[in-house]
């Protein structure tokens, strides 16, 4: 059985009461499901990351102008001039 | 005037502007007139554009003044709130980005706006793109305008939605596991989900990167074409979209399919699909025969896995994407001012936890489980190396054919709230779909006929890695046949 809540706990995420009894029991019928690829032969093979050949393609490391502070802190649920404030934690 | 410029397709759109027999703001009026009419009951659109009409009028200045207009010019485009809009909200379906407006566009929008588009506004989609049928938007469920009482499918419902009720003539959609491919099938249109690497995933928000690919979603081949072409193509700004050359799939179409192999994989037949679905595939590869293709038999035994990898590799993948919505720099964030929270910790899981909604809390938790310490082997590199072996299995194929048809869902469009209190019956919905996003194919959905209660049923083609053009051409095939692409939903006349 899949222990929901300390996995909740590892993603940073509250559930409800009502979203922690139901996810058990449908994840532990997604892992049941995915047990049947368990039979699926896969020695030595190496894992599929990513779907299409590609080799790792480098830029020249030169800087850019992307965006303003001002704009990057635009989105930002509250502040406090150019820095991100967030509610007191301790 | 007697013409319903409505009813236009994109091709046709772009031709008249650029000739100056229409001009962009009419065009844009008349589209703007039918999301004013229709959306309050559709939910197309989570936003509208207020600024389309104005960027009209810039497109006929542009043309007046013998400017290039672009390939796309005055055509308009709704674009799945998946992405980043410059100064356009941008929500991906969900409570945790409510408020969210992008500083920059995604390379797909800067693309299809250099080349004279109109965006119309922001399709309603499933939270964060999890989902097949829109009604896990935060923003309510999206109808079909096929049938009121339908889901349009999903997660790029509103997108399908949008072009389905002439409230856009092309939608911008994503696809992880066949969200642009089942939409487009339930509402009667063309929808192509790329090779992996064919189109920028820049700016667009991450569900499981290694998965998704935007497209586009029309009402004819020759407009996804037209599209595809615009938003294809290297972005230095994503290191995995591919430097491959961007064909002229629009101008090379050809219904003329002498010499192609058309592969009918069996496992695509064998179980849960309606009779209705099975004659319109039969009736498509008919088609495809007398338009001189040669139909082969073939098996791809690992298909019957391909739902539970695509849920272990999206899950796992979204898990980690998923971990930077945090409420810190931007998102939303929980309401501390009456009660503190005790620790970081609790900071970050009542935002999110208040954020998210239970689909998208769903996938995270079994994310997190696959990936967390003793359980990565077993589930999540196992998943990577069966997929490995599936897609070896399309390499295979391909040398045996050109391009495969097969069902695009097992059935039609199902009813609202029909299947969303039961999440793995709705999985099972992406059976046909998600071996090409394990793959890293192109697939598409073209519109093949309707079922006994006027549903739409489409047909799915795949072809092998930045083959586009030989399914393109099957489509194209079927659609100058079966003659269906004037049909208008009943529910807008």
């Amino acid at each position: 059985m899949i222990d929901v809540q300390s996995v909740a706990h590892l993603a940073r995420l509250a559930l409800t009461a009502d979203e922690e009894s139901a996810f058990a029991a449908q994840l532990n019928s997604v892992v049941q499901r995915f047990s049947e690829v368990e039979a699926v032969d896969t020695h030595g093979v190496v894992p599929l990351i990513t779907p299409t050949d590609m080799t790792l393609v480098f830029r020249e490391d030169k800087k850019q102008a992307f965006q303003s502070a001002e704009e990057a802190m635009k989105n930002a649920p509250e502040r406090s001039g150019n820095l991100f404030r967030v509610p007191p934690v301790v | 005037m007697s013409e319903n410029i409505l009813e236009l397709d994109l091709a046709s759109i772009v031709e008249r502007v650029k000739r100056r027999e229409l001009t962009a703001e009419i065009v844009a009026t008349k589209f703007k007139g039918q999301i004013e009419k229709h959306n309050a009951h559709v939910n197309a659109f989570i936003t509208v554009n207020d600024n389309a009409v104005e960027r009209a009028r810039e497109m006929d200045r542009k043309i007046s003044n013998g400017e290039n207009a672009g390939r796309l010019a005055g055509a308009p485009v709704a674009i799945k709130d998946m992405l980043c809009t410059k100064g356009l909200r941008t929500t991906a379906g969900s409570k945790m980005l409510h408020n969210f407006v992008p500083t920059y566009s995604a390379t797909v929008v800067e693309r299809l706006e250099a080349e004279g588009a109109i965006v119309m506004g922001k399709a309603n989609q499933d939270e964060f793109a999890m989902g097949s049928s829109t009604e896990t938007s935060y923003f309510g469920a999206c109808r079909n305008p096929w049938n009121f009482s339908y889901v349009p499918g999903g997660s790029s419902g509103g997108s399908a939605a949008a072009v389905a009720a002439r409230m856009s003539v092309a939608a911008i959609g994503t696809d992880t596991g066949g969200s642009i491919r089942q939409p487009a099938n339930f509402c009667h249109l063309v929808g192509v989900k790329p090779t992996y690497g064919r189109v920028s995933r820049y700016g667009i928000v991450a569900f499981a990167s290694s998965l998704d690919q935007a497209g586009p979603m029309t009402r004819t081949v020759r407009d996804a074409a037209l599209v595809l072409e615009v938003i294809s193509g290297r972005d230095e700004r994503d290191t995995t979209s591919a430097t491959k050359a961007v064909p002229a799939w629009g101008q090379n179409l050809s219904s003329n399919l002498r010499g192609m192999k058309v592969g009918m994989p069996k496992e695509y037949f064998d179980r849960g699909i309606s009779d209705d679905v099975r004659a319109v595939v039969m009736r498509s590869a008919d088609i495809l025969k007398s338009q001189g293709a040669e139909l082969v038999e073939l098996s791809l035994p690992l298909t019957k896995f391909a739902v539970p990898i695509y849920y272990l590799v999206a899950t796992c993948e979204a898990s980690s994407n998923l971990a930077r919505y945090d409420g810190v720099r931007y998102g939303y964030r929980a309401d501390f001012s009456t009660q503190a929270a005790a620790d970081l910790e609790e900071f970050y899981s009542r935002n999110r936890g208040e954020g998210f909604g239970s689909e998208v809390k769903r996938r995270i938790v079994l994310g997190t489980y696959a990936l967390s310490s003793g359980y990565y082997d077993a589930y999540y590199k196992k998943a990577c190396q069966v997929r490995r072996l599936l897609r070896q299995d399309f390499i295979e194929a391909f040398k045996k054919c050109d391009v495969i048809l097969s069902p695009a869902s097992p059935t039609t469009a199902f009813k609202i709230g029909e299947r969303i209190d039961n999440p793995l019956e709705m999985y099972l919905n992406d059976i046909y779909t998600t071996s090409a996003n394990l793959a890293g194919i192109p697939g598409m959905s073209v519109p093949g006929g309707f079922s006994r209660e006027k549903l739409p049923i489409g047909v799915q083609l795949l072809a092998a890695h930045f083959e586009e053009q030989k399914m393109l051409n099957a489509a194209f095939a079927i659609e100058e046949n079966l003659k269906l692409t004037a049909e208008v939903p009943h529910e807008l006349h």
